[in-house]
């Protein structure tokens, strides 16, 4: 739908001076090349090779073209494989989790009956500006319970949970994402809920509609290309894991060093010393986004109503 | 259809204060007039807010208390209340006297990173915005696109490569290390591109050639002032995603001297079982740094214009 916005202004377009094109276009186009796909192209190439170090490192390492060899290699190691099914459960988790409570903090803003909503707002967002290393950080003194002054109330009554344990953590990880990013998403909803006409809403009030007929019938249907964004944007976030696993990982030995591929490709990259291994393990993470990603616009566009 | 032009938007609003854009205050959620809520429906939603709330200000309020406290307190008093002795203060003190004020040089160092690297990816990217929206050249949406698939490739499939491209030419370790990969905003080009389609009419261009204007001033004089609420709204999106980089700085620094603040308090975190005193260090400087973000996420909230964000679905 973006293409229709943009047609119409490309058309009359006749550059009298295409150096101001170049001067406009080229600092960005060149910084790009050189930090997005030069680094891409360079680990593509670099996974199809492995540096051979022969004899006792008296001769300097060669090196040799293995075609696809580091992703064969990469793909039947147990600890990799799992590492991508940790990550698939993660997205499976943390997605929905994420979707519902934006959508549910940015309607409840929107009810009539909220009470200063502006002040919960800020509230909501604040997250946002705490990085995710010090949000981990943080929720890692409130997921042991020495510290915790929640788990020590619940303890109180006779509840011990261990956020912790090998089968809770990955949901641990979950929110600290989801208290970080969900006050940014409900913003975006929030915009997308202004922007309705309230015409629609005066309209379906004559026809007698309560809440949650309009939350159903107009609402949610309206801001549907935001939810659809949201999504894609927590699918990508949700696939770089990286920094909680890693900042939890002494709290706890449910985590390991290969908890996720983004760990485990930083592992072989710089403690076992194989880039190129960790080079596929990275370009496959990547494929992992996009096919995800374009998964799910299919899912979206189906039917016809095409919400990108 | 984009929504744009936010001031405009907020002048609309009927009954609204009229000092309350000055003020800093964000535009209220618009609501449907007249709406009949039961009252237990408005002690419901209320209620949610307030849970919500709670949630969203448990670890600040806690880290927030935590660093009153000294290293045994931590552990052995309630921790959303204050300990009998606290030494907030002393805290404080150790925290900026630790490795030679070390953190001072982090926060230093985060505010460069980010107001550096921000500000020059606004420009690159809203002046490669614009002459996507008002120029026509060959191969024009390809290019754009393979840019805006830039926005779907992981940030960590990309710092680990380019340490090995930039060790090649000997930047790694720099500051320029991680300026310069920060400086590239895929995102920000393409919020540019909508926002100059639908802020900076064409007729105003045209009359300033006949007028005489270069291109270029054209675009630097006329067009950015056009483009406001869309250049700060990219500024501060890169503003808070490079102060919340945690891998780039990690793959690329090596001297704690160049560290921003994340990577600093990790540092300080890994040395916590040898020395437990690092643990109130850590609290503290967390508390620093939530505060330092807090401040200014609610003080900017008001340029946060989260519709430019949305308005680019509506394009």
């Amino acid at each position: 739908m973006s293409a229709t916005a943009i047609a119409p202004s490309s058309r009359r377009r006749r550059p009298r001076t295409p150096a101001a094109l170049w001067v406009l276009l080229l600092p960005f186009l060149v910084m790009f090349a050189a930090f997005f796909v030069a680094p891409i192209a360079f680990a593509v190439v670099d996974s199809m090779f492995s540096q051979q170090s022969s004899g006792l490192g008296l001769i300097a390492p060669t090196r040799e073209f293995v075609f696809l060899d580091n992703y064969a290699a990469a793909l039947s190691s147990p600890s990799f494989v799992a590492s991508l099914g940790r990550l698939v459960a993660f997205s499976a988790i943390e997605v929905p989790f994420m979707v519902v409570s934006a959508l549910a903090l940015a309607l409840l803003l929107g009810a009539a009956a909220a009470r200063f909503p502006r002040a919960f707002r800020v509230t909501y967002f604040m997250p946002y500006g705490v990085p995710g290393v010090i949000a981990a950080l943080l929720w890692g003194f409130l997921y042991i319970p020495a510290t915790s002054p929640v788990l020590q109330l619940l303890g109180q009554v006779g509840i011990d949970v261990d956020p912790l344990s090998s089968d809770a953590v990955l949901f641990a990880i979950a929110n600290i994402a989801l208290w970080g990013f969900a006050g940014y998403n409900m913003l975006i909803l929030i915009a997308a809920l202004d922007a309705i006409p309230s015409e629609l809403y005066e309209a379906a009030r004559l026809d007698g509609a309560g809440e949650w007929r309009m939350i159903w019938h107009i609402k949610l249907p309206l801001i549907r290309p935001s939810i659809v964004l949201i999504t894609l944007f927590t699918i990508i976030g949700t696939l770089q894991l990286f920094v909680e696993p890693l900042v939890l990982r002494p709290l706890t030995t449910a985590i390991s060093s290969d908890y996720t591929p983004n760990l485990a490709a930083y592992n072989q990259a710089f403690a076992q010393g194989n880039p190129n291994l960790a080079a596929a393990m990275a370009v496959i993470v990547a494929l992992l986004a996009f096919a995800f990603s374009a998964l799910f616009l299919r899912i979206v566009n189906r039917k016809g109503n095409r919400a990108w | 259809m984009v929504t744009t032009d936010a001031p405009a938007r907020s002048h609309t609003k009927a009954g609204r204060p009229a000092g309350a854009a000055a003020s800093g205050v964000p535009a209220p959620t618009r609501r449907p007039p007249a709406a009949r809520t039961g009252a237990a429906g408005t002690v419901l939603v209320n209620a949610a807010l307030v849970v919500a709330s709670a949630y969203f200000l448990l670890p600040i309020a806690w880290v927030l208390i935590a660093a009153t406290k000294s290293p045994g307190d931590l552990s052995s008093t309630f921790g959303l209340w204050f300990s009998d002795s606290p030494q907030a203060w002393q805290n404080l003190v150790a925290l900026f006297t630790q490795d030679d004020g070390a953190f001072s040089v982090w926060i230093l160092n985060s505010i460069l990173y980010s107001g550096v690297g921000a500000l020059v990816a606004t420009v690159i990217s809203t002046a490669a915005g614009y002459a996507f929206a008002k120029y026509d050249f060959p191969a024009k949406e390809a290019v754009f696109w393979t840019i805006l698939g830039g926005v779907l490739v992981p940030a960590t499939v990309i710092a680990l490569p380019l340490y090995f491209l930039l060790n090649s030419v000997g930047l790694t370790g720099s500051y320029w290390s991680v300026l310069l990969p920060c400086m590239v905003s895929p995102f920000g080009v393409f919020l540019a591109r909508i926002h100059a389609n639908a802020s900076v009419p064409d007729e105003v261009i045209e009359a300033a050639r006949i007028d005489g204007a270069g291109d270029l001033r054209i675009f630097a004089s006329i067009a950015t002032r056009m483009m406001t609420p869309a250049i700060v709204t990219i500024f501060l999106f890169q503003f808070v995603t490079i102060w919340n980089n945690y891998l780039l700085p990690l793959v690329m620094l090596s001297d704690p001297r160049r560290f921003p603040i994340t990577l600093g308090l990790t540092l300080w975190n890994s040395q916590t079982q040898r020395d437990p005193s690092f643990t109130t260090l850590v609290v503290t400087g967390s508390a620093v740094s939530v505060v330092l973000l807090v401040v200014l996420m609610v003080s900017l909230q008001r340029f946060w214009k989260a519709d430019l964000t949305a308005g680019a679905t509506k394009g």
